[in-house]
């Protein structure tokens, strides 16, 4: 028997979930809180391996997933401004300084034309790390000019979101951008050109009351938080707790609001078959 | 009568006016020179609060507890109007309101938001806070607009599209998208009014039109000023700042090019001289109406999509450089 007896617990975070490591090296799953090097996390289609939560991903990480190799970025000239002089606790044009320091992305939304199944796509790609992924008036004209481009080359059109909502900071500007991107896409759809509307975890707002519901195709990502208002307004609307998996992709499939959920291990195969189904051409 | 808080001065006045009738009634001491002051008085005060109000002093007045709502202004403007209900798939919404009326022959469909005019009215109406299925008959409404060639008019007057579990579970985002883009596409010509409050997708979703209109004393934003202050400043006491931030009145938007025209309302607000008011908005339906039915099917469409592409505020950068 010892001498001393410890009186309070030492450390009591588990090992198990303890595991710090230089930055970019290393990733802990968000769900399992399983680590991984970011090397097999990659090459799993940044997808834990143990429990299949699909990590957060930007623009030009979809673009490695879906195009054959190389494509083109379009529209990166276009930049935000603070019209409005919006100032709350930091001014909006701070705002934008650092997201511009801190990303290597212009915006909130990334467009590239390339080739899937060596058929021609042009998708427009939201990064939540860009002031959240908010919309606002380069999200919309990026947007606009895309819908242009498809039109005149006759090639299919996918949005992937992944969106917080509108940009408070360009206020009825940045609402106008529903507007006119569901208008441009009334354009798109007159010019009988397929739009594909692909959404990822998280998908809110005016972005979901948008052209992310617009689609003539509507389908996500598994377990992607998708809906208009966000789960907390609703939770303080109702005074009662929300039910479980609320608001999530299958929820979403379950209500008809999505045609079907994709892995994405399987994303590049099925926007492939797509684009085939929807080609109308004389098999030779 | 109801006065808010900046309108108190007001108050004090209508106060003596009222006693001093009273007195004229009673008795027969002449008051008609004093009663004359008073009134001067009144429209010279009214001038100095109205032409300087800030932006959460207009939040205020368009939701002044007797500001007109839609059902009175259709029912006001119109010799004969039909309510029409539910949207055939789900329910009837009692918070956007619809149907047919004439005003001097031509038949137009009405559309809007609609509030209570007490606490349980006001439930009824679920405060002005549309679900799915509104915007669901607003649609079905306009769809028969079409077939018959009649102009849509939309009054708005929402704090918001209603963020209940059921108005998720039904798909509130998916019923407002699909308004945008059958509005944006729809062959008939669409006014649009803010007449109260214009809160962000709520508003939008029966707000893409020809031409947008607001009337004097409210606003349009993509936020209300309270969850704005909640969200950016972590309180809900910046208000007043989140409304001056979001530069929401009519004459912003005006400047902005976000609206085609401001709609004047009475000295003191519509709620004032609802009468006047009913016939101002009247007459600028009738004009605007006329102006559009005369431009053809598809250049009026062609017109609409260029005037929504045309809306943003942004830079063209220099190759390479990220500003």
């Amino acid at each position: 028997m010892g001498w001393f007896k410890r009186l309070k617990d030492g450390i009591q975070t588990t090992t198990k979930f303890k595991k710090e490591a230089p930055d970019g090296l290393w990733y802990q799953c968000k769900q399992c809180h399983e680590t991984f090097t970011v090397k097999e996390l990659k090459e799993n289609f940044y997808i834990c391996s143990k429990c299949e939560h699909h990590a957060r991903i930007g623009s030009h990480d979809y673009f490695d997933l879906i195009f054959d190799g190389k494509f083109e970025l379009l529209f990166e000239d276009i930049r935000s401004k603070d019209f409005l002089e919006f100032t709350d606790l930091k001014n909006y044009k701070d705002r934008l300084d650092v997201a511009w320091e801190k990303t290597d992305l212009t915006d909130a939304i990334c467009v590239a034309h390339g080739k899937v199944g060596k058929r021609p796509l042009c998708i427009a790609a939201m990064d939540f790390s860009f002031i959240g992924g908010s919309m606002g008036s380069v999200v919309g004209e990026r947007i606009s000019r895309a819908v242009d481009h498809c039109i005149e080359t006759m090639t299919p059109f996918m949005i992937i979101s992944k969106s917080g909502g509108a940009r408070m900071m360009e206020s009825a500007f940045s609402l106008m951008q529903m507007a006119k991107t569901s208008t441009k896409l009334a354009q798109l759809s007159r010019a009988k050109v397929p739009y594909f509307s692909f959404m990822t975890d998280p998908t809110t707002g005016g972005v979901t009351a948008s052209f992310a519901m617009l689609g003539d195709l509507n389908f996500a990502e598994p377990k992607a938080l998708i809906g208009f208002a966000g789960p907390r307004v609703i939770k303080e609307t109702i005074k009662r707790d929300l039910p479980e998996g609320f608001q999530r992709s299958e929820f979403l499939l379950d209500h008809g609001f999505l045609d079907f959920i994709v892995d994405r291990k399987e994303l590049k195969t099925k926007i492939a078959d797509l684009l085939f189904l929807f080609e109308n051409k004389e098999e030779i | 009568m109801v006065f808010l808080e900046f309108e108190k001065p007001l108050e004090n006045l209508y106060d003596q006016l009222e006693k001093i009738r009273q007195i004229s009634e009673e008795g027969d001491i002449d008051v008609t020179d004093k009663i004359k002051e008073l009134e001067t008085k009144i429209k010279a005060k009214q001038k100095e609060i109205y032409s300087n109000l800030t932006g959460w002093q207009k939040v205020q007045l368009s939701r002044h507890p007797e500001r007109p709502y839609t059902l009175h202004y259709i029912q006001q403007m119109c010799k004969k109007f039909v309510e029409l209900h539910g949207d055939r798939k789900f329910k009837d919404d009692k918070a956007i309101v619809g149907g047919i009326g004439k005003i001097n022959g031509q038949p137009l469909v009405f559309i809007g938001h609609q509030k209570g005019v007490n606490t349980k009215m006001r439930q009824y109406r679920n405060f002005g806070m549309a679900n799915p299925e509104g915007y669901r008959k607003a649609l079905r409404l306009m769809k028969m607009a079409e077939r018959f060639g009649m102009p849509v008019i939309c009054l708005i007057d929402t704090p918001g599209a209603f963020p209940g579990l059921e108005a998720e579970e039904r798909g509130q985002a998916e019923a407002i998208a699909r308004n945008l883009f059958e509005m944006a596409q729809l062959k008939v010509p669409i006014l649009c009014y803010i007449i109260g409050e214009g809160a962000s997708g709520g508003a939008l979703g029966i707000g893409l039109g020809d031409r947008i209109f607001m009337l004097e004393n409210t606003w349009y934003s993509v936020i209300s000023p309270e969850s704005c202050s909640s969200i950016l400043w972590r309180s809900w006491d910046y208000k007043e700042q989140a409304a001056d931030a979001l530069k929401l009145t009519a004459d912003h938007m005006l400047e902005f090019g976000l609206i085609d025209d401001i709609v004047k309302e009475p000295a003191g607000g519509a709620h004032m001289e609802p009468d006047k008011m009913v016939k101002t908005l009247k007459a600028h339906i009738k004009k605007n109406v006329a102006e559009l039915m005369a431009l053809g099917e598809e250049e009026r469409i062609q017109h609409r999509l260029e005037k929504y592409s045309k809306m943003g505020q942004f830079d063209i950068a220099k190759a390479k450089n990220k500003k």
